[in-house]
């Protein structure tokens, strides 16, 4: 039951993907281009999102614990590091040259478009780049 | 301008509900690069909720993209070699950042919380100059 529950969650978030245009990397990059013929729908998207997740986040986590584990884990962290922004700088540009982000990349890798496919291959690598950049740090 | 406001809204509130489940099912932040990258250095009991989620997730596209075929199209003027400086750009700062657009976009910042608001913020401004920069430097194309 808890498998079917949590798949059913990534179903519906590529639905929400789908339905919200954001498997569409013309649609998100025209709704960065501000100068442009701008797009709104992403910001519809985090609108519609935020309305949801906002209050049932607070209703939900007002329970003992989450149903399938024992404890929710709720980032606690507040600083502002050089990392949070660098990386957060890195991945804006990412984004801006294409229009991708993770969940779009995944959730349309099915259609096997050579244009998603190159990005997922190398979103992992960047993953992966970054793995072996901590590591590295962490043995020095 | 409200017709066309209202599939997004409505794709956002489903992905607002996604991330909802997850939180109450398993009490973690629905934040996909955060999911997917635990999956290339797996733990112990950490593996099977993050593989069924994005197994959802690219089953839910693998079925809308059959439905809805003009969803999934891609039309913009970049070339694959850009695509892929991007993946690894996206790859290695979500990792640095600690998330993307729906750990920091949709959940931080649903939380009001600083970090992910600061992320927000700057991934939307590179991505705004990023895109502004390609505009009026490469004519639109690269």
């Amino acid at each position: 039951m808890p498998a079917v529950l949590i798949f059913g969650a990534g179903v519906l978030f590529a639905v929400g993907l789908a339905l919200g245009g954001m498997t569409q990397p013309q649609k998100i990059i025209a709704f960065l281009d501000i100068t442009g013929d701008w797009d709104p729908s992403l910001a519809w998207v985090m609108v519609g999102a935020m309305l949801t997740y906002g209050p049932l986040f607070r209703l939900v986590t007002r329970r003992k614990g989450p149903v399938f584990a024992s404890l929710f884990q709720i980032p606690t962290r507040r600083d502002i590091t050089p990392s949070l922004v660098a990386g957060a700088a890195l991945f804006g540009i990412g984004w801006g040259l294409s229009g991708l982000c993770p969940g779009p990349a995944l959730a349309s890798a099915p259609t096997a478009a050579p244009f998603i496919l190159v990005f997922v291959v190398t979103m992992f690598a960047g993953m992966g780049a970054h793995r072996l950049y901590t590591n590295l740090r962490s043995d020095s | 301008m409200l017709e066309n406001a209202l599939l997004p809204l409505v794709g956002g509130v489903l992905i607002g509900l996604s991330a909802v489940a997850v939180m109450a099912l398993l009490g973690r932040i629905a934040g996909i690069s955060g999911i997917v990258s635990g999956l290339l250095a797996p733990r112990r009991n950490d593996i099977s909720w993050r593989a069924l989620f994005v197994g959802g997730l690219v089953a839910g596209g693998l079925v809308m993209s059959l439905l809805q075929p003009e969803s999934f199209v891609v039309n913009v003027d970049r070339s694959l070699p850009a695509v892929a400086i991007a993946g690894l750009l996206v790859g290695f700062g979500t990792r640095l950042g600690s998330g993307c657009t729906s750990g920091h976009g949709v959940c931080g910042v649903s939380r009001l919380s600083p970090r992910s608001m600061v992320a927000t913020g700057t991934f939307m401004a590179t991505g705004i100059l990023t895109v502004l920069a390609i505009r009026h430097l490469f004519g639109g194309a690269i």
